[in-house]
């Protein structure tokens, strides 16, 4: 196999709040031999959030971030679902709208970019899975995960709307999805099944619609608490901020005490990989989850 | 024609609120051909095995939008969907749902009436001083049409009403349906009562800014109406016609751009303390203490004049850029 390079679009987060998600990306690329190029000149993909105050100002945004991966001809990686909603969706606006692409173009112009669409986005998962392989992950672990049952919680922004996705996240069924059960399995973890898998977790309305929020979240982890999980696991780092950062909150709402780690979809790849405790990170968390190296292992 | 034909063993959930206690499910055997529709499955039920069984049933062309029902918990239109394709989609086993549990009434039929209720909120209809006798039609160009985005589509089938998450935990939110129906009636140009409609949709727990933004209701819709693009015009429209109201939400959006404009990335705490207030930080100070014992956050973040915040390299582009395609004010 030919070495896999990509340019990483971090997002925010893991610049700041989830730096474990940066740090144990970057070491599972490192095990596996993936060239990482981080994209240091991107900004915020404004999360819908601007898109909401401002669509075209967040369709030049994301443009730009493109444009930087597309001077390095490489596909654009991701490691948050919401960044790779966004920078896909104005892909796709901006691909299948000539008059829209020429407008942003136009802004794009004043400082010396050029958005073309030559550069894919991929979800960091995607990438894993669909190029460099499961059982090419699978050759490589050194702490098989058999001790957990590990429930993927798969998020909002990459499985939906399908039709967006299906082009950059292999067809998965919004409905059914089994990307991360498969990685779970070929890390030789226990899936959980259970429904709310593939629900919404409330993080974008934590602020403004607080019950919602918790409602929503709380009863994802009382399902997976329920099904015998160990841990959750999410590609999104905001599906772990909410469900790692506000389980007493939520606990409070629907009932229920809940204790359980969210982990990171690359944290528990490293965990397998036998990356550092350090690039684990598993100290970030609020919900205690560092006992899961040592458990890793008994 | 194809004579191949697939065994399968079709599940439907059934339940008669009139005498029933407890739903039940029941599995029934037959052959599917590769053009049959769920609707078809449903017909063999009712025809060949259990005459009780219930369903609402009218145009089979996919324009009533009385046959919309769940199989596996993704919303169909009956008459629509393909059997095979969804077969496929869940390895052959597959169960017939109502749209809404909670609100059967006999089977696959529910108790639609909160679904028109929110439509009688948002007006759904132009709002205009007429002459009763017009003397000619009133007549959109097609710039006028395209203007609704599809949004006209719409048969109220019920499918994004009822994948929603946010209808099963606030009641007064009006639901992605409703909000179709707000925009496509505020974007009409004959139209009167758009500030009333924006007004209302603004409104906490009633309006857009519950949208938890899941695109369940993107995924439901048979029309392809995609009713999430629709609620974001609502948001983009609430701020061009000067109807938001500065609050917690809209402060959220807006707030987007003063990050992004000091460092290109959100500022995480800055953006809470903007959208809150300072005096509406007391909410969050058990959370910020939690995320600073585990690292997450650090002690001066958020506070003002201390500048702790990673930036991104060729800032001054995305300055540059902010200053000259930003249109909305709050």
């Amino acid at each position: 196999m030919s070495k896999l390079k990509y340019a990483l679009y971090t997002g925010c987060t893991a610049k700041q709040s989830t730096p474990e998600l940066l740090s144990s990306t970057l070491a599972v690329a490192d095990k596996l031999g993936i060239e990482i190029i981080i994209l240091e000149e991107a900004s915020c993909c404004g999360a819908s959030h601007l898109q909401d105050f401002d669509e075209f100002l967040a369709h030049v945004l994301n443009a730009r971030n493109i444009c930087y991966a597309e001077k390095l001809g490489l596909t654009m990686i991701t490691i948050c679902n919401t960044c790779q909603l966004n920078s896909a969706m104005t892909k796709h606006a901006l691909d299948s709208n000539p008059e829209l692409k020429a407008r942003v173009n136009e802004k794009l112009a004043e400082v010396g970019l050029e958005y073309k669409g030559t550069s894919e986005i991929k979800h960091f998962l995607y990438a894993l899975i669909d190029e460099y392989g499961l059982d090419n992950i699978k050759d490589k672990v050194v702490t098989p995960l058999s001790n957990f049952n590990i429930a993927p919680f798969y998020g909002c922004h990459n499985i939906r709307p399908s039709e967006l996705h299906h082009g950059s996240n292999g067809g998965e069924n919004p409905y059914m999805p089994t990307s991360l059960d498969n990685l779970i399995d070929a890390l030789e973890g226990n899936p959980v099944d259970y429904s709310h898998k593939n629900k919404c977790c409330g993080f974008h309305v934590e602020l403004q619609a607080n019950h919602t929020s918790e409602v929503l979240a709380g009863n994802a982890l009382v399902d997976a608490i329920d099904n015998n999980a160990d841990m959750v696991v999410t590609p999104c780092p905001l599906c772990h901020l909410k469900m790692d950062t506000y389980q007493d909150d939520m606990g409070k709402v629907i009932g229920r005490d809940i204790e359980l780690p969210v982990l990171h979809m690359p944290q528990m790849v490293a965990l397998a990989l036998g990356c550092s405790e350090k690039e684990l990170g598993l100290n970030f968390h609020v919900q205690k989850a560092t006992q899961i190296v040592e458990d890793a292992s008994k | 024609m194809s004579n191949d034909k697939r065994k399968v063993t079709i599940k439907a959930w059934r339940f008669n609120a009139q005498t029933d206690y407890l739903p039940y499910t029941k599995e029934y055997k037959m052959e599917v051909g590769k053009d049959e529709l769920v609707l078809d499955l449903m017909n063999k039920i009712k025809w060949e095995h259990d005459g009780s069984f219930s369903y609402r049933r009218s145009c089979r062309h996919g324009i009533c939008g009385a046959c919309a029902i769940k199989v596996n918990g993704k919303s169909v239109l009956a008459c629509k969907q393909n059997a095979i394709e969804l077969l496929d989609m869940f390895n052959n086993e597959i169960t017939l749902e109502p749209q809404s549990k909670k609100r059967a009434v006999k089977d696959m039929i529910i108790d639609k009436s909160d679904f028109w209720d929110k439509h009688a909120q948002v007006k759904s209809y132009v709002v205009a001083d007429i002459d009763p006798r017009p003397e000619s039609e009133s007549k959109q160009s097609i710039a006028q049409f395209n203007a609704l985005l599809d949004a006209d589509l719409c048969i109220q089938c019920g499918a994004c009403h009822y994948a929603c998450p946010v209808l099963e935990v606030n009641e007064d939110y009006l639901g992605p349906a409703a909000l179709v129906a707000a925009f496509r009636f505020s974007a009409d140009t004959r139209d009167e009562a758009s500030k009333e409609r924006l007004e209302l949709t603004a409104q906490p727990r009633i309006g857009v800014w519950d949208c938890v933004k899941c695109y369940e209701c993107a995924e439901a819709c048979p029309k392809e109406v995609n009713p999430i693009e629709k609620i974001g015009k609502l948001h983009n429209m609430q701020f061009e016609q000067k109807v938001a109201q500065s609050n917690v939400a809209t402060r959220h959006a807006e707030g987007f751009v003063r990050s992004i404009r000091k460092h290109g990335f959100l500022d995480e705490a800055d953006i809470v303390v903007y959208s809150e207030g300072y005096l509406g930080m007391y909410k969050h100070l058990k959370t910020a203490y939690k995320m600073m014992k585990s690292g997450k956050i650090h002690w001066q973040d958020g506070v003002p004049f201390i500048d702790s915040m990673p930036k991104i390299k060729n800032l001054d582009e995305v300055q540059k850029l902010i200053d000259i395609s930003m249109t909305n004010k709050l």
